[in-house]
């Protein structure tokens, strides 16, 4: 009968260290076999980022010659837009004026400034260059558009963007004053190659 | 698997196939001599109606493919080519869109129907947790399929939606950014984004159609719970599933075909939003972005939290709990009809929903984000406030002995001659 098998019938030969011997070779290879299917796996994932051909778009050059100041215009960089607006020195004076412990965010958020560079307009605007504001037109909110670059847009109370999706506010430098959204609006690296051309990236 | 095996192969082939793969014994037990308690009323029929519209979607979607180009620049285009040259294809498009409306309207009524019966009770927890799983996957395949058709509303659905993994930033800094532009494959929605929407939209109906497989393998094995929510405590009470349920759901899914019908023929695009039929501009946010009806109350809940992180984790919060809801119910009675306190608060959270669903169709401004925030608490409080304590106070009214005795009312001696199996209806 099967249950009065015992090892004396079947004779294996034991060690006393064949556990030991055992373990070492399936965590071994079971090791193995989890780095190969994580190096397997991570192409399959890696496909997924955005590739050679989104980061060759990756710079974008705009002249700037025939905006007055009032005025802005959209442009895209790396298919987002970006806004350029040519300040008023009344637009600028109402940004200069809000301390930045008011803001709802006091960080800058500009690529070309240190992290922790607070949300003054000097920070905001281009370097020696205050009337332009270039910013990414996305609400960080959720990513919508906000209203406030063509001339009849409403700007909102603080008269900068308002973005239509969920009533968040932006000031003439681009810092969100009303919530959701709950960063200023992000600046792109850049610089002024000449006074009237700026190239994004 | 949960009750004798009655089949009998007949035919020398049926002998043979069945002590090699017994599909047929499989078949045979679980959808034709399957004892189904007989006290289940049309609420019961959803299930089946489901099962229908899976497959509706599934065979619709696989020719609409066939046409259909997921290319940023002539998606929309060849989605209105569907419309205009492909033959049928109006009708193929129209049944896919309305589908999708109407699948959701037969979970939601199956989701609050095995609410209503505690149907998640033990023994059905890993039930309702597949079932709950299902909805979740369901949710990630229409707002993909939604996405195809590239005009506004899509691909600012898009948008605002993968956005919501940027609150990720607010947890660990560049988190959130990473992992949107790796679910993008850009720094915006474009093409790749459509092209691996297009491919996953593919591939989700059949982890579906697989999880659907474990859902009724797992309802097989208690059997199906019942109006009463009492126990089947004899064979007497149980028809087998064929004909009787088989007919019942059928007649149950002919009423809900002709409802799907009327859509699909005289209000195609009342269930959908007009701006989708203008072609995607990434540098333009409509005025007013509304989800598809079915999302609006999960909407309505994300806009109702002032918070950008608290607001996402509230809208993925309001499908999660639901996975907690067999612990979270204290009660030590299924159904709702026996449970005099718990029936008000229920029906409070289905008018919740509802009002939910109002709510999100509406600017988030005034009075309607009040109100967006009271049912917002409510929707949560129901379930982590109501269902433990209510489950725990609450004194229910007496269960009936038996489903039999639900029906005929107390007995005084078991009938002398059980009623012939043949009509079986004469009882009820």
């Amino acid at each position: 009968m099967a249950e009065n098998v015992t090892p004396a019938q079947f004779p294996i030969p034991q060690h006393e260290d064949d556990h030991t011997r055992r373990d070492v070779i399936m965590i071994a290879a079971g090791g193995f076999a989890a780095v190969g299917f994580g190096l397997g796996l991570w192409p399959l994932l890696d496909q997924m980022n955005p590739d050679q051909s989104a980061l060759s778009l990756a710079t974008t050059e705009v002249d700037l010659s025939h905006l007055e100041a009032g005025q802005a215009i959209t442009v895209m960089w790396r298919g987002k837009p970006i806004f350029i607006r040519h300040r008023t020195e009344k637009e600028i004076e109402a940004a200069k004026a809000v301390p930045v412990d008011d803001l709802i965010d006091p960080i800058a958020r500009n690529a070309n400034l240190p992290d922790t560079a607070p949300a003054t307009d000097q920070n905001r605007a281009g370097k020696d260059r205050e009337p332009w504001l270039v910013m990414i037109g996305i609400c960080t909110h959720l990513g919508c558009i906000p209203k406030g670059q063509s001339p009849g847009d409403y700007k909102g109370n603080y008269g900068g963007w308002f973005c239509p999706c969920h009533g968040s506010q932006y000031d003439t430098a681009g810092r969100v004053r009303v919530g959701p959204a709950p960063q200023n609006m992000a600046i792109p690296p850049y610089a002024f190659l000449s006074d009237t051309k700026v190239k994004i990236g | 698997m949960a009750h004798p095996s009655s089949y009998e192969p007949t035919t020398g082939f049926e002998k043979w196939l069945d002590a090699r793969l017994p599909v047929m014994r499989v078949m045979s037990d679980q959808f034709i001599t399957f004892p189904t308690p007989r006290n289940l009323n049309y609420w019961w029929t959803f299930g089946g109606i489901l099962v229908f519209m899976l497959i509706s979607q599934i065979a619709t979607g696989i020719v609409l493919a066939m046409h259909y180009i997921p290319a940023a620049d002539r998606a929309f285009d060849s989605v209105e080519h569907i419309m205009r040259d492909v033959n049928w294809g109006w009708l193929l498009r129209y049944t896919h869109a309305v589908g999708a409306s109407m699948f959701f309207l037969a979970a939601y009524i199956h989701t609050f129907r095995g609410l209503y019966y505690g149907s998640y009770k033990a023994p059905r927890e890993i039930l309702w947790i597949l079932g709950v799983l299902i909805l979740l996957l369901m949710i990630a395949t229409a707002f993909m399929g939604y996405s195809l058709v590239w005009g506004q509303m899509s691909f600012w659905a898009v948008t605002v939606i993968t956005n919501l993994f940027s609150s990720l930033d607010l947890v660990i800094p560049g988190l959130g950014t990473q992992l949107v532009q790796w679910i993008w494959g850009g720094f915006s929605v474009g093409g790749p984004t459509l092209t691996r929407l297009y491919s996953l939209h593919y591939l989700f109906p059949f982890i579906i159609a697989g999880v659907v497989v474990l859902h009724i393998w797992a309802l097989h094995i208690p059997g199906n719970n019942n109006p009463t929510g009492i126990d089947v405590k004899s064979p007497r009470e149980t028809l087998p599933f064929h004909p009787y349920y088989t007919m019942k759901d059928g007649f149950a899914l002919v009423l809900f075909a002709i409802l799907f019908a009327l859509f699909v023929f005289y209000a195609p695009n009342t269930l959908g939003h007009p701006d989708n039929y203008i072609p995607a501009n990434p540098l333009q946010t409509p005025q007013h972005i509304v989800p598809e009806w079915y999302f609006l109350p999960f909407y309505a809940i994300l806009r109702a939290i002032p918070n950008k992180l608290f607001g996402a984790a509230g809208l993925i919060g309001a499908i999660v709990v639901l996975f907690f809801v067999p612990w979270l119910d204290t009660s030590r009675v299924r159904s709702t009809r026996y449970r005099p306190i718990y029936k008000w608060f229920f029906w409070a959270f289905v008018i919740t929903c509802v009002a939910l669903g109002y709510l999100g169709s509406q600017p988030p401004e005034g009075g309607y984000l009040i109100l967006g925030r009271i049912f917002t608490a409510y929707y949560f409080l129901f379930f982590l406030l109501v269902m433990p304590v209510v489950g725990w106070i609450e004194k229910p009214k007496g269960l009936p002995g038996s489903i039999t005795e639900s029906v005929l009312g107390p007995q005084e001696a078991p009938p002398a001659a059980a009623p012939p199996r043949r009509q079986p209806e004469a009882a009820l």
